[in-house]
């Protein structure tokens, strides 16, 4: 129970029982300017968002495209310039950031360094005025979950980074908020432990079943973790979508730019017909897509270098498929895996533009021998469904 | 082995080497006075006849006995004027930090602008400034606030206002310093773990600026208490400090044994003073209580 000096936060669980459709937040309009002096800068503009209760939500994007701050807007630290943030329904715009039911995990961690873990992790709950043998009690699971029994009187400052992460983590999750936000926790790790991390929160947020609002910009980590993503450019979300459709489906050229390596071709339709269109790429090859275009549009198609198979003389088939001719340029084997840049013949279906490069991912399966090297004159192919034609 | 062993003698020598300027600039500056002012406070004789080492405790005791009060006087007004200078410096030093925003140095500047007058000068403005019928008593007195024979110039009040007001800057420098440097996030992380101003600033701001209030404590009370200026200034003939003590002592009886005990008497109060006050808030125990 809560003590009655400390009133419950906006949004708690402890509030009338909420529906499972409504969202755990929601951002409606929400805009953020910063002004110093004569400058302004638009950091955010009209972003609209719902996170569904138990999701993983990824905030994905470029530096310096606003993700900290709509974190720091849902987490109450920044006022919004325009816009309603809501928690569970409920209108928390104007309420302080200690009054709102959700935790922050900061990059930097922000532990408190003049407190032991145990204080740290109960720091929370102590201002709700929990009894002193329920913190005892859920320190200790919190502690057991991020594994770090026994270290509840060490300080911070003596621990590793990744230990710390977990600290931070278990300090925002033990008050069991209704959305947890966290803001790249994992930027200062290095790969390897960033990369077991990731499997750690996973398995804690499908564990204590809490709304986890991610920020991150690699594109890697998003894909890997979210159930849905936002990809930010420029202070507006220009594409919301599972993973899947994140990557296989960009909605712009700047989302299929951004996420994973992608090469991106354009011509004009040379021929239309059955939900199929074709144009010609490098010297005598042509992409074929399924999409609708009239004939003489010009069309922007991406591929991802996976679907793109590798022969060292043209093949042959049926002309549904895109076949185009180019040089090896680059040849980096990766043991798995072996990565190719092939540059394309004939400067390309630009005209003037240099001649496109492609990039193209070969399994290395047993018992094949060496593929082609730099310099040979190569053909690639794929299917019409893996060239994805971008939203004009 | 000894071909192996001598770059490794270099190598050990080599940070010795090093702080060796160090320790000689101690030794001559702060070893050899001290060991001077020791010998000379063990030393009984005068001016005319010489001074020798007759190992004479009893200086020890002379000075205590007869100087007692002014001793206990200075370590009370340099304690005032230490708490005065935490209540005014710590939020001085709070705003400039955490509000100060682009003009943080112009306000560090404003703050330490007086420095640039001399001491003593600054300490007799006050004087003028606090004189009976001066700026503020006079105005108060004008518009009956306060009755027409009250004073603070010749009291302790006066003297621990003008310490105050002289050494502010050596309280608002180490804390701010400490302010400054705080991951302001680390106040974030405060209010979003449900504290609201006050207990973020109890629980977390001030326990991690402790180190700075410690600095600024041992840097304003050691030389308040060893002043002499405001209290000959400010403070009239009732209220002398120790400092003027030895002060005259030296310079005008020439009892210089008499003088360099009380020095040492005051230097051992200090520093049993300073240590008791570093076991008590330096250690752990006390900011793991401010955690709870
Ligand atoms: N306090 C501030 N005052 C002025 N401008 C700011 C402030 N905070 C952020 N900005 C600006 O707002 C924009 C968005 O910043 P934000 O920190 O949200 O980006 P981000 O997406 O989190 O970037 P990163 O990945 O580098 O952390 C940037 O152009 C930044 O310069
Ligand atoms: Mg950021």
């Amino acid at each position: 129970m809560e003590s009655m000096t400390e009133p419950t936060p906006v949004g708690a669980a402890e509030a009338p029982p909420p529906s499972p459709d409504v969202p755990a937040i929601a951002l409606e309009g929400v805009a953020k300017t910063y002004r110093s002096g004569r400058e302004e800068v638009r950091a955010v503009s009209r972003i609209d968002l719902e996170i569904a209760q138990g999701e993983f939500f990824s905030l994905l994007g470029p530096s310096g495209c606003g993700k900290t701050t709509t974190m720091r807007m849902v987490a109450g630290f920044e006022d919004p310039t325009e816009g309603t943030v809501r928690l569970k329904g409920a209108d928390v715009t104007r309420v302080a950031p200690d009054r709102r039911d959700v935790n922050m995990v900061f990059q930097s961690y922000a532990l408190f360094p003049h407190m032991t873990v145990f204080d740290n992790i109960a720091f929370g709950l102590r201002r709700k005025g929990t009894p002193a043998d329920e913190i005892r009690r859920r320190v200790g699971e919190m502690l057991e979950l991020v594994e770090l029994s026994g270290r509840e009187r060490t300080k911070p400052g003596r621990m590793s980074g990744g230990q710390q992460q977990r600290v931070a983590l278990a300090r925002a999750l033990v008050n069991r908020p209704s959305a947890l936000l966290l803001d790249e926790p994992l930027g200062a790790l290095d790969l390897k432990l960033r990369q077991s991390m990731q499997m750690e929160l996973k398995r804690i947020q499908r564990d204590v079943g809490i709304t986890f609002v991610y920020v991150t910009h690699d594109q890697g980590e998003a894909l890997t973790m979210s159930d849905r993503i936002a990809v930010m450019n420029n202070g507006s979300v220009e594409q919301l979508g599972g993973p899947r459709q994140i990557y296989e489906r960009p909605a712009s050229r700047f989302v299929a730019g951004f996420i994973g390596t992608s090469n991106l071709l354009s011509g004009s339709v040379a021929d239309a017909s059955g939900g199929l269109v074709t144009f010609p790429a490098g010297d005598g090859g042509a992409v074929c897509a399924t999409a609708e275009a009239a004939v003489g549009a010009t069309v922007e198609v991406t591929v991802r270098p996976e679907k793109i198979a590798l022969h060292t003389a043209r093949p042959d088939g049926a002309g549904t498929r895109s076949r185009v001719p180019g040089t090896v340029r680059e040849v980096v084997y990766l043991g798995a895996s072996t990565h190719y840049t092939v540059a394309l013949e004939g400067g390309g279906p630009g005209g003037g533009s240099a001649a496109p490069e492609l990039t193209v991912y070969t399994q290395n399966a047993a018992g094949t021998d060496d593929g082609p090297v730099r310099g040979d004159r190569v053909w690639l192919e794929w299917s019409p469904e893996h060239s994805y034609v971008l939203p004009a | 082995m000894t071909d192996e062993r001598r770059p490794r003698l270099a190598a050990r020598a080599a940070p010795y080497l090093l702080v060796a300027p160090a320790w000689l600039w101690l030794a001559l500056f702060f070893v050899v006075p001290i060991a001077t002012i020791l010998s000379m406070s063990l030393m009984s004789g005068n001016l005319y006849e010489g001074y020798s080492l007759t190992w004479e405790f009893g200086n020890y005791a002379a000075a205590i006995g007869t100087y007692w009060e002014q001793i206990g006087r200075s370590l009370v007004y340099g304690a005032c004027a230490t708490v005065l200078c935490i209540l005014i410096g710590y939020p001085c030093a709070y705003w400039i930090a955490f509000r100060g925003g682009a003009y943080k140095n112009a306000y560090l500047l404003l703050l330490l602008l007086p420095m640039f007058v001399s001491f003593v000068l600054r300490t007799i403005s006050w004087k003028a400034f606090l004189a009976d019928e001066g700026v503020i008593l006079g105005t108060l007195k004008g518009i009956g606030l306060l009755p027409e024979d009250a004073y603070v110039l010749n009291s302790a009040v006066a003297v621990v206002f003008g310490l105050a007001y002289n050494f502010l800057p050596f309280m608002v420098l180490p804390i701010y310093a400490v302010l400054e440097r705080m991951d302001h996030r680390v106040v974030e992380a405060a209010r979003d773990l449900y504290a609201g101003p006050v207990r973020a600033f109890t629980r977390v701001v001030l326990p991690m600026s402790l180190p700075g209030v410690f600095a600024g404590v041992i840097m304003t009370f050691i030389p308040t208490s060893a002043d002499y200026v405001n209290a000959t200034v400010l403070g009239g003939a009732h209220n002398t400090m120790v400092g003027k003590v030895i002060e005259s002592q030296y310079l005008v009886n020439n009892a210089y044994p008499m003088a360099a005990s009380i020095t040492f008497v005051l230097m051992a109060v200090l520093l049993v003073g300073i240590f008791s006050y570093a076991r008590a808030l330096g250690t752990e125990r006390v900011m793991e209580a401010s955690a709870r």
